[in-house]
This record gives structure tokens, C-alpha cells and sequence, in this order.
């Protein structure tokens, strides 16, 4: 397993997302208020980019006329058919036994610790300085 | 904690390069008044003046959200402009993305039919028939123009079919199948005469604004529940053209129902089959059974497709509806979309039969090459 140097923090703020292509897979980052999540980006229907899809929360009933909506900006809404994915695990709301999208592990880790390496940065150099989301694939 | 059992894995890619003709792709305005140089000066004033009228309060609204903003994919906004108004993005990412050998058109812009002032609406006709084949069907020929009329004004109906007949580049005629009546009235017949003697079908893509709640039993409170709505209007479509002999006057007319569905056919053919054999007494003038007329006249294109749990039932049903009868479709840049691979995946059929439904069937129906 491999630590993927994919973005630098402050590039992907809070309630952002980035698409990365990780070993020739496009993976969607998101930023869930400081912390960082990695899901497959191609929806499990028909291969939608999960990556610009909506944020939502979760609008729930459990009786007809009694509604709350919760987990607000904690998943990701296909943009083509409207499928949602929690941003922390990749499962499916809409079909939750049957479907899900693959989680990656994806974390924060200073310039400096990578530097020690051994490291796979996509596009960018890393420096100490910075700040940069990784993930092991 | 999950209680996920399986990772279901994105439909395989085609292994062979999968062509398709597109039997619904939306057109779309890049800015509302695009429109306008297309229209004589008279009712271009009155555009600007008064504006569209439909038969429902607030001009220019749809009755109900309909999930997405321009009803379309998230990922279809082209650098500026809204869906579906951009060639060269509408190229990029559906026509040369998808392999589309060939493209309908299903304008709905500004709804020309659902017009009250049924002058404007004829001219809009007029203008939104000149603007396809000026924005889209000169630059891009793998777009085929629909000649769409005003069905509550028969004579400009006939009037605008009578003038595009001649020019291959409109492939069908195009109307709201939620006309003032059902469209198997007599009111309606002058426009199928034209059509047959324009030798082409008639597109009916649903919707239509015509003032009448969308179920027989009132308003639906939920975009889901309209969404049905188009089963059951289509169903009722249907029957009024077969039961009001429609096909037994026009034998050459053909119909090609746009978006609404298609598992529900055979069931009805069974119904209305077994309700004639009983009751044919009040429609002698049908000579045949309602399924064969509906088998001989009418098409239907697969999306939104049916997803049942299991593909054989899918491909079951389509072959109790004909495999010579349905034709792809995608609804770009709509947001309920079908990806033509991931059709591929669920049609459990022979690869001929396959070959017929993306693209086989609409090239014999629109002489196409």
C-alpha cells in the first residue's frame, strides 16, 4: 500500500471536493468540515462523476407530516439520477443492502512527514510547509 | 453500522464500440431570447409585451420542482449557458462521448402547443422549427429537426408540416400529448392526414400543459407522483387513438411514444383485447384487435428505462412489446438520463435484437443510412 499525496489542504476547504485519479482510479475528496474522506467517484447505477454532485443531508419522516432533516453536508448526490452516498463510508442511502461506492483512506499529513517519504504525489511538489491530503491505495 | 452484503460494480463497459441513435435529446436556448430574431416583428413585440400563456397560473413555471435545477444532470452546464444550448459542449459530452450516430431533437422550448394564443403559438412553432435547423441541424447533421405544431390550431398545424415536408433534415412531427382532448378526437384527424401525406411519424414526447390535472383523480402533490403521471397519460393516449379509430383511418400513420415507459404496454393490449372482444358493439368501426393496431402503429423509447430487479424480467417485457418496437433514447440533458452502456447491460436480448433497439429500429422507421 502506498501513500498518494493528492491535494494540498487548503486547496480542498471545508465543505470542497476535489477529483483525483489514484493507481488509474478517479477517486472524489471531500472536506466534512476539517476532516478529509475519499470515495470512488463513478456511481454504481450508470457511472455518474459522484465528484460534482450535490452536498445534502439526509431529509427524513417517520410518520407522514413529521419531518427533520439531519447529518446536513454528509453526502454526496449523483448528479445525473439523484443516488445518495454518505461522504464517510460510500454506502448508499437510496439502496443501502445492495449498493455502495468503495471508502479509501484518506487523512492529513504534514509536508514535513511526507518528506520522509517514500511518497506518490500526483501533480505537485510537497513541501514542508504545507499541508496535504493523503491517501494509502 | 453497514449492512452492506455485496459491492455491486459499475456496469462493464460495451467490449465492442457501441453506436446509437438517440431518439431524445432537448435543445435548449442559451439565453430566453435567443429565440427572438426567429419570430416576425409583430410577435416579437408581443413577446416582449405580454409574453407566453399557458393554461396554468403564473407564466412561464412548471407545475411542480422537478429535481434539479433546469431539470437537467449537474454535469451538463457547458462553460456558459444553460443544458443543452451549447453544440460544441452537447457534442463533446453526449454526441461524440456516447457515440450517437444520429440524434432527434425534442424541442420544448417555450411550448409552442401549449400555448393559449394559438397565433403566437403557431408563430413560435415556426420560429423554434427555423432555430433547430439554424443552431443545430446545419452545423451538426447528425440532428434531425421534429416539425413541432400546434395541435389546438389544425389549419397552421398543417400549414407548417405542408412546408417542412420536403426537407428530410425533420425527421418526425412533433406534439404535446396533453392536447385540450384526447388525441384520438376528430378535431385532431387534419393533422395525421398531413402527416401521412408527409410520410412522417408523429413524436409525442409527454407533457403538455393543458390545464387539466395530470391523473383522472386530481392534482399530484409530489414530483414523484407526476413522474407516473406520464405512464398513465400515455396509457390513456393509447387508447383513444386505437379506440377511436384513428389507425383505422390513417393505416399509415405511425406514433412514437417519447418517455413514457413501456412495461405497462403489454398489459394493456391484454385489457383493452379482452374488453373489445365484449364490448365491440360500440366501436364497429375497429376492425382489428386493439393490440394489432397498437403492434402496427405505435413506438415507444426506452427512458427513463424500467429497472426491475432482475434483467430477464426487462427483456421479457420487451419482447411481449415487440423488440421491433422500441428504440433508445437518453433525454439529454435531462437529469434522469439513461448512459447508453449501462442500457447495453440490462438488455438481456440477442445481440441482433440488441442492434434493433439502439439503432436498427429507428433508422428503418426514419429511412435514416
Amino acid at each position: 500500500m502506498d501513500r498518494h499525496v493528492v491535494a494540498k489542504v487548503e486547496d480542498v476547504p471545508p465543505g470542497g471536493r476535489k477529483l483525483v485519479t489514484v493507481r488509474g482510479r478517479p477517486i472524489a475528496v471531500f472536506n466534512l468540515q476539517g476532516e478529509f474522506f475519499a470515495i470512488g467517484d463513478k456511481c454504481p447505477h450508470e457511472s455518474g462523476s459522484l465528484c460534482q454532485g450535490r452536498i445534502v443531508g439526509l431529509a427524513e419522516a417517520d410518520l407522514p407530516g413529521e419531518y427533520r432533516l439531519s447529518r446536513q453536508g454528509e453526502f454526496v448526490k449523483c448528479p445525473w439520477h439523484g443516488w445518495e452516498f454518505d461522504i464517510r463510508t460510500g454506502q448508499s442511502w437510496c439502496d443501502p443492502t445492495g449498493t455502495r461506492v468503495r471508502a479509501y483512506d484518506a487523512h492529513v499529513e504534514p509536508g514535513a512527514e511526507i518528506a520522509k517519504g517514500p511518497y506518490v504525489a500526483e501533480t505537485f511538489k510537497v513541501t514542508v510547509e504545507d499541508e496535504y491530503v493523503v491517501i494509502n491505495l | 453500522m453497514s449492512t452492506v452484503t455485496a459491492e455491486r460494480k459499475p456496469q462493464a463497459a460495451a467490449r465492442q464500440k457501441l453506436t446509437v441513435i438517440d431518439c431524445d435529446i432537448h435543445p435548449g436556448f442559451s439565453t430566453p431570447d435567443e429565440i427572438y430574431p426567429f419570430l416576425p416583428e409583430r410577435w416579437r413585440e408581443h413577446v416582449k409585451t405580454f409574453g407566453g400563456h399557458y393554461r396554468q397560473a403564473f407564466a412561464d413555471t412548471l407545475s411542480h420542482p422537478r429535481m434539479a435545477p433546469e431539470v437537467s444532470r449537474a454535469d451538463s452546464w457547458p462553460p456558459k449557458g444553460p443544458p443543452g444550448s451549447d453544440l460544441a459542449f452537447m457534442r463533446a459530452q453526449h454526441l461524440d462521448g456516447n457515440n450517437v450516430e444520429y440524434g432527434m431533437l425534442m424541442p420544448l422550448n417555450r411550448g409552442p402547443g401549449n400555448q393559449r394564443n394559438l397565433g403566437y403559438g403557431a408563430a413560435l412553432a415556426t420560429a423554434v422549427n427555423d432555430w433547430q435547423i439554424a443552431k443545430w441541424v446545419t452545423p451538426e447533421p447528425r440532428l434531425n429537426a421534429s416539425i413541432v405544431v400546434t395541435q389546438e390550431d389544425p389549419e397552421a398545424a398543417i400549414a407548417e408540416i405542408e412546408s417542412r415536408a420536403d426537407d428530410r433534415r425533420f425527421a418526425q412531427i412533433m406534439l404535446p400529448p396533453r392536447s385540450l382532448e384526447p388525441l384520438g378526437r376528430k378535431r385532431y384527424w387534419p393533422i395525421y392526414e398531413a402527416a401521412v401525406a408527409a410520410n412522417r411519424p408523429l413524436a409525442l414526447h409527454v407533457g403538455g400543459i393543458n390545464g387539466y390535472p395530470a391523473t383522472a383523480s386530481g392534482y399530484p402533490s409530489y414530483y414523484i407522483e407526476e413522474q407516473h403521471t406520464n405512464v398513465q397519460g400515455m396509457q390513456a393516449l393509447v387508447t383513444s387513438l386505437v379506440l377511436e379509430g384513428v389507425f383505422e383511418r390513417f393505416p399509415k400513420l405511425k406514433v412514437v411514444l417519447v418517455e413514457g415507459g413501456i412495461a405497462w404496454m403489454p398489459a394493456l393490449k391484454w385489457r383493452l383485447d379482452k374488453h373489445y372482444k365484449r364490448l365491440k358493439a360500440e366501436v364497429p368501426h375497429l376492425k382489428r384487435l386493439p393490440s394489432e393496431y397498437i403492434h402496427d402503429h405505435i413506438w415507444l423509447t426506452t427512458q427513463p428505462l424500467d429497472e426491475p430487479d432482475v434483467d430477464s424480467d426487462l427483456a421479457e417485457i420487451f419482447e411481449q412489446v415487440g423488440c421491433d418496437r422500441i428504440m433508445f433514447s437518453t433525454d439529454y440533458p435531462h437529469w434522469d438520463f439513461d448512459d447508453p452502456k449501462f442500457v447495453l447491460g440490462k438488455l438481456a436480448l440477442s445481440h441482433e435484437k440488441q442492434q434493433a433497439i439502439f439503432s436498427g429500429n429507428a433508422k428503418a422507421l426514419y429511412g435514416l443510412k
